[in-house]
């Protein structure tokens, strides 16, 4: 029966060190942020996006950010209400999934929590969110039909490599292609797609197809880098030349260094930024407290064989670089 | 006589895969009649025959590898393309520590490789055979983690092999006229060959896949033979995801092989196997692994709408299936039965051996129907 106040006494002095050091962290004042991205394995794009995050949102930048990853819309969902639970001041939602997100999101809004969407938009009400940063995949689209239209000598035999059906990039980056089609401006001489993938195979296929029906094409629209890479193969074994002074010009999109790297050495002609770095952006909007309404597209860029510059491809760049010179095939 | 009944009897087996192969073959000679026109490009022969074998290559191998597991296991090995993403990116992780890449290294990585493939199918082995997961069940594990793995020992990057000799192998080596990969293909299909006639492997996996009672009671254990499958899987694995990134050049965790599994089930079952075990034809998957190949590249050469391609894909492929099922099976045979009857060019003896020939096409699960 001694020992009762005595463990009552060791109880108040770890709640008083607990609180003590409570209000030490309070009083460096971080900004609590959740992050909800998706998986870095996911892709190179997401990997750029998942390290800016968390080197953008560190300590030493005076933020105490969480960060989850994962591809189940559900597991997101619980990540985010946990956050609001947490007490966050910002939560930033990369969403796996478009829909079913206005529970959380109107959860957060009631506990004034400012919502940030980063890279994939969500349909729900805009009053639901503060604001979202998105890459413009339509936007995409037009710059790379644009550097076509304006670099392709005519008449524009264009192969159109689709890459993951239905997917919000494809569905972009496709659209400006179809349109230009549809004002004849240019000529989809071969539209073929990877499926449920993105995968360098699939494009291969597709220019071998278009080479054994004997198609005339002077330029491969490549979704991305790694089938713009399967293209180009395609091009090598059946002896067509491409990239500068090449009959087929090539353009990819993305901006992996690899790819970079071949639109400065000349072996393909251009590469289309997708940019994954959203993170400084956003921290500037948090610093300044003014934060936009609605919907803020980023600029994107597109680098052409006579433009590209190695500062460039260092500071642009996703994924490894494999170095000045080195052509990835 | 024997010999005769035993080759017509093969040969029924491979109607379907023979059938469908040469159904896509007119589709493309109708096409086009220089389908199997063969240039020389760079010192390669170059065409839509040396493409379509070039393509099909991981395929083919891992469809090898598929039929024993189903023959065996009774079920289907769905982690096949994570397995080869994760052992080309232990490849790539020892090609490009290894500082100057010879062929040594190269060689070197691949043997690792191989290895890796081995350990990934002993623990697929182990979850079927000695702790009775369905086989299914037990790769879900990897088909699920399996790119992750490989991510992390990317560096989560997407590594590259700027090397020349990794370029050959995807390629050509200048001076043989055929791409490697084929030649790789042919390599592998040669030593699967020569390994089934000179051991007893053929025997034990069907007798396992169809009783492994009995086979437990004449004194071989049904456990070590699945097991002994799920390594062989592993090693099938190993070499077309070898073969697969010397192709890319570049290891891409996320693409490499991705959703191969569907086609390699899809080959064994093409090639007249049954997907529930037992007897089984491995020249009928090959051949079945270059007909989805040719399919592919025929649905693309008919310029099928890029929306609508899988959906002409799964309708070709019902369409074979129910032809190729044991109830039309049963119908065809009795139809020809009694055509055979009625045509009398042929001798007594020679009717009745085909007539056998044709009922032990319809394997075990036609053997029901009767």
């Amino acid at each position: 029966m001694k020992k009762l106040p005595r463990v009552g006494l060791l109880l108040l002095m770890v709640i008083l060190v607990l609180s003590f050091g409570s209000t030490l962290v309070v009083a460096e004042e971080l900004i609590k942020i959740g992050i909800v991205n998706l998986p870095p394995e996911e892709s190179g794009y997401r990997q750029a996006n998942v390290e800016d995050m968390n080197a953008v949102f560190s300590k030493e930048n005076g933020y105490d950010a969480k960060q989850t990853n994962t591809a189940d819309n559900s597991e997101q969902m619980a990540a985010a209400r946990g956050y609001i639970r947490d007490g966050v001041d910002y939560l930033l939602i990369s969403a796996a999934n478009a829909s079913g997100w206005d529970d959380v999101l109107q959860s957060a809004k009631r506990a004034g929590v400012k919502v940030i969407l980063f890279d994939r938009q969500i349909d729900t009400d805009p009053s639901n969110y503060a604001a979202a940063l998105l890459s413009d995949m339509y936007y995409e689209g037009d710059l790379a039909v644009d550097w076509v239209l304006n670099n392709v000598p005519e008449p524009i035999n264009l192969i159109l490599i689709r890459g993951q059906m239905g997917s919000a990039a494809e569905i972009g980056r496709s659209a400006a292609v179809l349109k230009a089609q549809e004002e004849g401006k240019l000529n989809i001489v071969a539209d073929g797609t990877g499926g449920d993938t993105w995968s360098l195979e699939e494009a291969r296929k597709v220019v071998e197809a278009a080479i054994a029906a004997n198609k005339d094409f002077n330029v491969i629209y490549a979704q991305n880098d790694g089938m713009a890479q399967g293209a180009v193969q395609a091009l090598e074994a059946a002896g067509i030349s491409h990239g500068k002074d090449g009959k087929v010009k090539i353009l990819g999109f993305d901006f992996n260094r690899f790819a970079l790297r071949n639109v400065q050495a000349g072996y393909w002609d251009a590469d289309v930024q997708c940019n994954p770095r959203q993170a400084a952006e956003i921290e500037r909007w948090i610093r300044s407290g003014n934060i936009p309404e609605g919907i803020v597209y980023q600029e994107e860029i597109v680098l052409s064989t006579d433009t590209i510059t190695d500062e460039d491809i260092e500071k642009y760049g996703i994924n490894v670089d494999p170095g000045k010179g080195v052509i990835t095939r | 006589m024997s010999r005769l009944k035993a080759f017509v009897s093969r040969l029924s087996h491979l109607f379907l895969p023979l059938f469908v192969l040469a159904l896509l073959i007119i589709v493309n000679l109708i096409k086009g009649a220089d389908y199997f026109s063969i240039t020389m490009v760079n010192g390669a022969f170059y065409g839509n025959i040396p493409n379509m074998l070039f393509g099909a290559s991981e395929l083919v191998i891992l469809s090898i590898g598929m039929t024993l597991v189903t023959a065996a296991s009774q079920g289907q090995d769905i982690s096949i393309g994570e397995t080869g993403a994760i052992t080309s990116a232990i490849f790539v992780w020892y090609v490009l520590r290894a500082g100057d890449v010879t062929l040594l290294t190269i060689l070197v990585g691949f043997l690792i490789s191989c290895v890796a493939g081995l350990v990934i199918g002993a623990f697929n082995g182990t979850l079927v055979s000695v702790f009775k997961v369905q086989p299914m069940v037990a790769t879900l594990i990897l088909f699920l983690g399996g790119r992750s793995i490989a991510f992390m020992i990317d560096g989560k990057v997407s590594p590259i092999l700027a090397n020349e000799i990794s370029n050959r192998i995807g390629t050509v080596i200048p001076g043989l006229p055929i791409q490697t990969p084929i030649i790789l293909t042919v390599v592998f299909i040669a030593i699967v060959s020569v390994v089934l006639k000179t051991t007893n492997l053929r025997l034990y996996v069907e007798s396992v896949g169809i009783n492994p009672s009995a086979v437990r009671l004449n004194g071989i254990d049904p456990k070590k033979i699945i097991f002994l499958t799920f390594l062989i899987m592993g090693v099938c694995s190993a070499v077309a995801g070898f073969i697969a990134v010397n192709k890319a050049g570049r290891h891409d965790s996320v693409n490499l092989l991705k959703f191969i599994m569907m086609d390699a089930i899809l080959a064994v079952a093409l090639g007249g196997n049954s997907l529930g075990g037992g007897k089984f034809s491995i020249t009928g998957s090959i051949i079945g692994a270059y007909t989805i190949e040719m399919l592919n590249r025929t649905l693309l050469r008919l310029e099928v709408n890029p929306e609508a391609i899988k959906v002409f894909k799964a309708v070709f492929i019902i369409m074979l299936m129910v032809v190729a099922s044991p109830v039309v099976r049963v119908v065809v045979r009795k139809a020809l039965d009694r055509a055979k009857t009625i045509a009398s060019r042929y001798s007594r003896g020679h009717t009745g051996g085909l007539s056998n020939a044709v009922v032990s096409m319809t394997d075990t699960t036609g053997k029901k129907e009767d």
